[in-house]
């Protein structure tokens, strides 16, 4: 006869067996890219122009380029994810328009990037003719994270609580005004978490500037919102693959960045939400 | 009596539910209304009906004719159809702000913009329902704070600040304890010289203790309306007294 | 006036929600238009099933046979294994881990979610690559098992916490009820819970799938890009989305090879269509 007991810590020890099988990698990664690209980080490293075709210098003007894409993606997508959440949590009634607008948000959202990466192409480079440009990356970025900021404004909220909304409304507030002074105020810290993953997003991603933005080697600042730019995940991507002879150091820095630059971001939304939950109210 | 409310053929459903059915009657100025009956009777939706809170529900439909002051509720403007008509919640609600602004909401949402009134109104608001002694010296802190009772007077204060006619009680001692309870009613007492009050309750003896008239309803339907006195000593309907005895409920 | 303003922000907040509909329609109208011009000049049928892939010689082949199935082995080396890993992730995190471990498991999850496909193809072609190399003492390490090993790890996060969701919404009574019984806690979650929340996982599994068929940059960087029908597992593959990324840069616009990257861009966009209107489907099936 199988003993039940046994069968349930043999099964136990194979989960806990898949859970090591990806935390420690997860781990290794992580240590890796900080022991080996460390040494490569010095105020040199980060404020000066790559050199001799990217074998030496710093790797400035792609921290500069890839801080102007967020910067640009996120100011166009917050006020209209924003927006559209309030749409979809506030004002939205159950009925065919509202269910094609989520449909139409669960399939942003499972868009590969790389076809944003054509849509970007194809209507901003191409049709608007901005050229491959800050302009035309920054706002494929901020497409591809609209429907992050979306989900996550609006689960912010819908948890604000229906009661505040029935009170406010009972003391003669318009609709308008309970959202702007009781809702809002109350959902911030989720919507900003939203928005800050949705930025590590963008700045993490290579796939959609390709063909819209990134330049290759460009030792230089852009001028205007038309200019190309470097961008650290595509420098990094260049710096491993396409250029031979890189020192590793180099790249090692160049990916410790970038990776630096995504866990700051979410550490710093984990932070916001942590310190939210520990001092909500309701 | 001077009529406030005229309610004539008003049924209400939710989706297929018939909530409220074919209601007739009327409320006078400077009265307490008490309103009893069982859970899912429709008391509570008769409340909600006053100040068109009900319209929130996806599923409301509604028939009839409901007026304050002579003019059809549904042709008034709602936010001030609700300055009107005030109300209080079953659990004390606080909003998520100070104790300050809880009381200001409303008068803020209306336009008043003057700290000087902001801060007479909200004195005024919360002495009329005893609360200023206890909380003056700490308006800045979140209302939180406050224990039940002072939150669901807080609430009163509130609703008192934005200057209404009415006032709607949901169960208002539901979650208190019987000194706080006594508390509110005792503003309710008082505030009856100012506003007509309707006051929905579960516990029989508080609509006996404060209630001018008092209805009953059962299944959606009122059963009977009339002097508190009246309905607790010799009611017409048997269904009233049985509840009234506690045989059901 | 203050009504005035009011109507003007309502109508702007429609505006937005409406906005989400026009992206999606205009990333499928512009695929469409740039894409479907390939197909006046190449039929269909050579396009989905020829055995070629020569954009730029003459004259040039758009066959994307062995881009599909270099995406197909790729994805399903990835699903094989992060399948059972990330649902037995899910699992441990949800029912067996302590609350302190669940939080540290559930940052780390997150922390693997948050790395960028850039970083973990760089990752892989430094370390994985020699190591699939020497193992199986290959000529190159870039192949499609580095790949699908890459991808697995990117989908993992999309399977635990997705599964994880389910699994944790599953109702405590049935859980209760199971123990009750006389159950273990092994038994309870392999016969209970797990059916219970049958459908989010399947959900999970589907939306980590789509993840991967989407992943661009790590796959480009390790699979090792030949766009031949792929014999093996340990042979460099080349996957639709690899392609996109590499050519277009090279691609003249307005060229035959333009309009064909694109029409792998159709192709894409619906698979991922597919996936996600399944998958949201068994989401909310209640």
């Amino acid at each position: 006869m199988r003993n039940p007991r046994r069968t349930e810590k043999i099964a136990f020890f194979f989960l806990f067996l898949a859970t090591l099988l990806i935390v420690i990698p997860v781990g290794l990664i992580v240590v890796i890219i900080i022991q080996k690209g460390l040494p490569a980080i010095n105020w040199q490293f980060l404020s000066d122009m790559p050199r001799q075709g990217m074998r030496s210098g710093g790797i400035f003007p792609a921290i500069v380029g890839t801080i102007y894409l967020v910067l640009g993606a996120i100011i166009f997508a917050l006020p209209i994810g924003l927006l559209a959440a309030i749409y979809l949590s506030e004002y939205s009634k159950d009925n065919f328009l509202t269910r094609i607008i989520k449909l139409a948000i669960v399939n942003l959202a499972g868009v590969p990037s790389v076809v944003y990466g054509l849509f970007g192409l194809a209507l901003f480079v191409v049709f608007f003719k901005f050229g491959a440009s800050i302009l035309s990356g920054a706002l494929t970025l901020g497409i591809m994270i609209l429907p992050i900021i979306i989900t996550a404004s609006r689960e912010a909220l819908e948890s604000v609580p229906d009661s505040f909304r029935e009170v406010s409304l009972s003391l003669g507030a318009s609709k308008w005004q309970t959202i702007r002074h009781i809702v809002l105020p109350n959902a911030i810290p989720g919507i900003l978490t939203g928005t800050i993953l949705g930025l590590g997003r963008a700045a993490g991603e290579t796939a959609p500037i390709l063909f819209t933005v990134a330049a290759f080697y460009l030792p230089r600042l852009p001028k205007s919102i038309f200019d190309q730019v470097m961008a650290l995940p595509y420098h990094l991507y260049v710096i491993s693959t396409q250029v031979p002879n890189v020192d590793e150091k180099i790249r090692y820095g160049t990916a410790l960045v970038l990776l630096a630059l995504v866990l700051f971001m979410n550490l710093i939304a984990i932070i916001i939400r942590y310190q939210f939950r520990k001092r909500k109210k309701w | 009596m001077v009529e406030k409310f005229i309610i004539q053929n008003l049924d209400i459903w939710f989706g297929s539910i018939h909530a409220l059915k074919n209601l007739n009657m009327q409320i006078y100025a400077n009265e307490i209304l008490s309103v009893i009956g069982p859970a899912n009777s429709g008391k509570t939706t008769f409340l909600r009906m006053l100040n068109r809170l009900n319209e929130l529900e996806v599923n409301f439909r509604r028939d009839g004719s409901v007026k304050l002051d002579d003019i059809e509720i549904c042709k008034m403007n709602i936010e001030l159809l609700r300055k009107k008509v005030g109300m209080v919640f079953a659990l004390p609600l606080p909003l998520p702000l100070s104790i300050f602004d809880n009381v200001a909401y409303g008068a803020r949402m209306h336009g008043i913009k003057n700290k000087n009134k902001l801060r007479q109104i909200v004195e005024d608001s919360l002495s009329r329902a005893y609360l200023w002694e206890e909380v003056k010296d700490r308006l800045k802190t979140s209302a939180f704070k406050l224990s039940g009772g002072q939150q669901q007077r807080l609430c009163i204060a509130r609703t008192l600040a934005v200057n209404p006619d009415v006032i709607l009680f949901d169960e208002p001692c539901s979650g208190l304890d019987p000194i706080s309870t006594a508390k509110v009613e005792e503003a309710m007492l008082k505030l009856k010289k100012d506003y007509t009050i309707i006051l929905v309750t579960n516990n029989v003896k508080q609509a006996a203790r404060v209630g001018d008239r008092t209805a009953f309803f059962l299944n959606a339907e009122l059963i009977e309306v009339g002097e508190t006195g009246k309905i607790f000593t010799s009611p017409f309907d048997r269904r009233t007294d049985d509840y009234i005895r506690g045989k059901f409920g | 006036m203050r009504k005035f303003k009011e109507f003007i922000v309502e109508k702007l907040i429609l505006i937005c929600g409406l906005f989400c509909i026009l992206v999606v329609v205009l990333i499928f109208i512009f695929l469409l238009k740039e894409g479907l011009t390939l197909f006046k000049t190449v039929p269909l049928s050579h396009f989905l099933f020829g055995k070629n892939w020569y954009p730029i010689s003459e004259p040039a082949q758009f066959g994307i046979l062995p881009l599909i199935l270099g995406s197909l082995l790729v994805t399903v080396g990835a699903a094989i294994i992060s399948i059972p890993i990330g649902v037995g992730c899910a699992i441990y995190i949800a029912e067996v881990a302590p609350l302190k471990t669940k939080e540290i498991l559930k940052a780390g999850i997150e922390l693997l979610a948050a790395i960028p496909s850039v970083v973990l193809g760089f990752i892989g072609m430094i370390t994985l690559v020699p190591w699939i190399k020497t193992i199986f003492k290959l000529p190159t390490g870039l192949t499609a098992l580095s790949g699908s090993i890459m991808l697995a790890f990117m989908a993992m996060p999309t399977i635990v916490s997705i599964a994880e969701d389910a699994l944790y919404s599953v109702p405590k009574s049935y859980k209760e009820g199971a123990l009750a019984l006389g159950a273990t806690r092994w038994q309870t979650i392999w016969r209970v819970e797990l059916s219970a929340a049958s459908s989010g996982i399947l959900a999970a599994v589907m939306l980590g799938i789509g993840r991967v068929i989407g992943e661009t940059m790590a796959v480009m960087m390790i699979t090792g890009n030949s766009a031949v029908i792929p014999t093996s597992i340990l042979e460099p593959v080349r996957t639709l989305t690899a392609t996109i990324a590499a050519e277009m840069g090279e691609a003249v616009v307005g060229s035959e090879h333009y309009f064909a990257l694109f029409a792998i861009g159709i192709v894409l966009f619906l698979i991922s269509f597919a996936i996600n209107v399944t998958a949201d489907m068994f989401l909310h099936k209640k």
